[in-house]
């Protein structure tokens, strides 16, 4: 008689790969859950014409083996680029590219921001772990001063690279902040970077703590850290992690409407001759 | 009486907790039981209101509420 329910998200999840290779209580899996909420909210009940784009790295693995759509797992830090030449290619496909902070803010940060400052049409997801998780917890471009690493164990003395307003100051249409904990306004980040701003360069950055290495490093478990989140992410404040909150929403052209603007001017010119 | 029942695919838990730290009635806790995977899975100790705001934090998709009223889904 009780069969058993599935979880919503698994709709949207090629089933022989579960269980996910993550840490257990990766926050990995919430942004996850965020994005499938958002789809579901939107209506969207199959991934057809959506393409997930990411890069190397722990956040890197949401895409690839996991979500029942296209995906592309490119080289480390080149997902924005290879995201570009998709939507390039084949204009009418969503192009979502998904990568950590050493993906997309180290290794890649110049992809990101020139991408960002052509307005490309892609929605960009960073996933903050504030760590090189992948290759151990060593400090990240992203590390919080002060915070303790496996490579600066008294204290990371860096100053930090705040990406989202980094990329806010650029052409960029629209750029958001969420704390993992911020579940209900990151979902409806993701909604609206899929609906009422769908062109342009949407990037949003989610804070989502190293479950191993920052967490566990701190002493604390998945489920204190995220009370202690709750405390920390209050929406339109000033946060250890930067600004959260929308920075940024405006309804630019983005780079594809500015592109075939200029084929058509260049087709006209050649007519008119 | 509670309305609401908390089902886990111990396939998938990896007894991390998080689902205990978010319920806001305190209804969850982990089980004296070890899953197939090898780790402690949740189950229900009080009252469950359907709010479901453990299956939103769930990283890992195991964790369901299932409600017998009416326009109950998972």
């Amino acid at each position: 008689m009780r069969c058993l329910r599935k979880h919503f998200s698994r709709k949207y999840l090629r089933e022989e790969v579960l269980p996910t290779p993550f840490c257990p209580g990766c926050f990995n899996g919430v942004v996850m859950n965020a994005m499938f909420k958002a789809f579901e909210e939107l209506g969207v009940e199959r991934l057809k014409g959506y393409v997930f784009v990411s890069g190397i790295g722990c956040s890197s693995w949401i895409p690839s083996p996991h979500i029942k759509a296209d995906t592309i797992h490119t080289l480390h830090g080149r997902a924005v680029a290879v995201a570009t030449g998709v939507k390039l290619a084949k204009p009418n496909l969503n192009v979502i590219v998904i990568g950590g902070d050493g993906d997309l803010a180290a290794i890649g940060f110049n992809h990101l921001v020139h991408a960002a400052r052509r307005n490309m049409d892609l929605l960009v997801i960073l996933v903050n772990n504030l760590v090189y998780g992948m290759t151990r917890g060593q400090a990240s471009p992203t590390t919080p001063e002060g915070m303790r690493t496996v490579t600066t164990p008294y204290g990371a003395y860096e100053p930090v690279m705040d990406v989202a307003e980094l990329i806010a100051r650029t052409n960029a249409n629209y750029v958001a902040r969420w704390c993992v904990v911020n579940f209900n306004q990151l979902k409806n980040s993701i909604k609206e970077a899929l609906s009422k701003y769908s062109r342009g360069f949407r990037f949003i950055e989610v804070i989502a703590p190293c479950i191993t290495y920052v967490v566990r490093y701190e002493g604390k478990t998945p489920g204190q850290k995220i009370k202690e989140l709750m405390k920390v992410c209050r929406p339109n404040t000033e946060t250890p992690y930067g600004r959260i909150g929308i920075l940024k929403a405006e309804d630019k052209p983005g780079y594809l409407d500015r592109y075939f603007e200029y084929v058509k001017r260049a087709t006209e010119g050649d007519k008119g001759e | 009486m509670s309305a609401c029942s908390v089902e886990v695919d111990r396939n998938l838990c990896k007894g991390c907790g998080i689902c205990v730290s978010v319920c806001p009635k305190n209804a969850l806790e982990l089980s004296p039981n070890i899953g197939p995977s090898g780790y402690r899975y949740p189950m229900l100790k009080g009252e469950c209101i359907g709010c479901k705001t453990c299956t939103l934090y769930c990283p890992d998709f195991a964790i369901t509420i299932v409600c017998n009223e009416g326009g109950g889904q998972g």
